[in-house]
C-alpha cells in the first residue's frame, strides 16, 4: 500500500455561536471565537489517499484529478468565503477544525475513484490540526 | 468516522543524557555530546493527540481551553524552562531522553477527562521527533 498526500491552502473567516446557548454561554465556551463581526485563518490541508500504483502509469492515482477534485469540492466552496454563511453544508453547525475537516472528509469521499481516502488533516493554525479517519481505521 | 484532535505546545528545556551507574567513559559512548556534564538545552515542540465523539453543540472533540489549562498544569509549568534533570522529579532516577519524556508525559496526560489520549508526540530539534502511543510492543 503507498499513501499519497496533497496539500492546499485556502483562507477563511468563521465564527462560533450556538443559538441555543445564552449570549454569556457562547462566551464562556468559545471565548474569543465568539466574536460576532467573526475572524480568519490560513488553513493547510493535507488529503492522503491510500491504494496500489496502478502498473501501467506507476501512480496511485492521477495527481492532477485530485488537484481537480480539490479545487472543485473544497476550493472553490470555501476560499475566501464566510464559512458561517456561504457554505451550505456547515449551515447551522459550529465551524471548528473538527467540523469542517468532517465536511471535507464528506465532500471528497465519494469523489475519489482511484485509491481511497485515507486521511483528511486539516491545519487551522500551525499548532491546531485535526485529522479524520474512516471508520475502521 | 474517526476524529483525531492535534494540539503542540512550545517548551524550552536543559538535559543531560547520563546514568548514575555507569562511568564516565561509558556514558560519553553511549550518548555522545549528550552526556556533557554541565547539560544543554532544545526548543520542544509537544503535540498531544486527542480521540473522542465531536458534540454537535460545540462542534468540538473537547474545549481548548480546557486543554490548554490541563497541559499548562500537568506539563508545562514543571517542564518549560527548566534543567529536567535536577527539576522534574521522575528524571531524577529516569535519563530525559525524549522517548522517555514522552512516556513520562503520556502517563501525565492520559487522565484528560473530556477526551482519549491517543498519541503523545515530542520534536526535540527539526531532525528528531518520537510519538509515543501508550502501553507497551507486545499489548499494542
Amino acid at each position: 500500500m503507498v499513501y499519497l498526500t496533497r496539500k492546499v491552502e485556502f483562507s477563511a473567516s468563521h465564527l462560533y455561536h450556538n443559538p441555543a446557548f445564552s449570549p454569556e454561554e457562547n462566551r464562556r465556551i468559545f471565548g474569543k471565537c465568539n466574536n460576532p463581526h467573526g475572524h480568519g485563518h490560513n488553513y493547510i490541508l493535507e488529503v492522503t489517499v491510500a491504494g496500489e500504483p496502478d502498473p501501467r502509469t506507476g501512480m496511485v492515482l492521477d495527481l492532477k484529478e485530485l488537484k481537480d477534485i480539490l479545487q472543485r469540492e473544497i476550493l472553490d466552496r470555501m476560499d475566501h468565503r464566510f464559512l458561517n454563511v456561504e457554505v451550505p453544508e456547515l449551515a447551522g453547525r459550529i465551524p471548528t477544525t473538527e467540523t469542517i475537516a468532517m465536511t471535507i472528509w464528506q465532500l471528497l469521499e465519494p469523489r475519489i475513484h482511484q485509491g481511497r481516502l485515507h486521511r483528511v488533516r486539516l491545519y487551522e493554525t500551525p499548532d491546531l490540526f485535526v485529522d479524520c479517519f474512516g471508520n475502521g481505521q | 468516522m474517526k476524529v483525531v484532535l492535534h494540539r503542540r505546545y512550545h517548551f524550552s528545556a536543559s538535559h543531560r543524557l547520563h546514568q548514575l551507574g555507569w562511568t564516565d567513559e561509558e556514558n560519553f559512548r553511549v550518548y555522545g555530546k549528550c552526556a556533557n556534564p554541565h547539560g544543554h538545552g532544545h526548543n520542544y515542540i509537544l503535540d498531544v493527540a486527542l480521540t473522542g465523539p465531536v458534540d454537535p453543540a460545540t462542534g468540538m472533540v473537547t474545549n481548548l481551553a480546557d486543554l490548554d489549562a490541563f497541559v499548562e498544569r500537568q506539563a508545562l509549568a514543571e517542564f518549560d524552562h527548566v534543567y529536567l534533570n535536577e527539576q522534574v522529579p521522575a528524571f531524577r532516577s529516569l535519563v530525559p531522553t525524549t522517548e522517555n519524556m514522552c512516556r513520562v508525559l503520556f502517563e501525565r496526560l492520559r487522565a484528560y477527562p473530556h477526551a482519549r489520549l491517543e498519541t503523545i508526540g515530542i520534536q526535540e530539534t527539526a531532525a528528531n521527533s518520537f510519538e509515543y502511543t501508550g502501553g507497551t510492543q507486545e499489548n499494542e
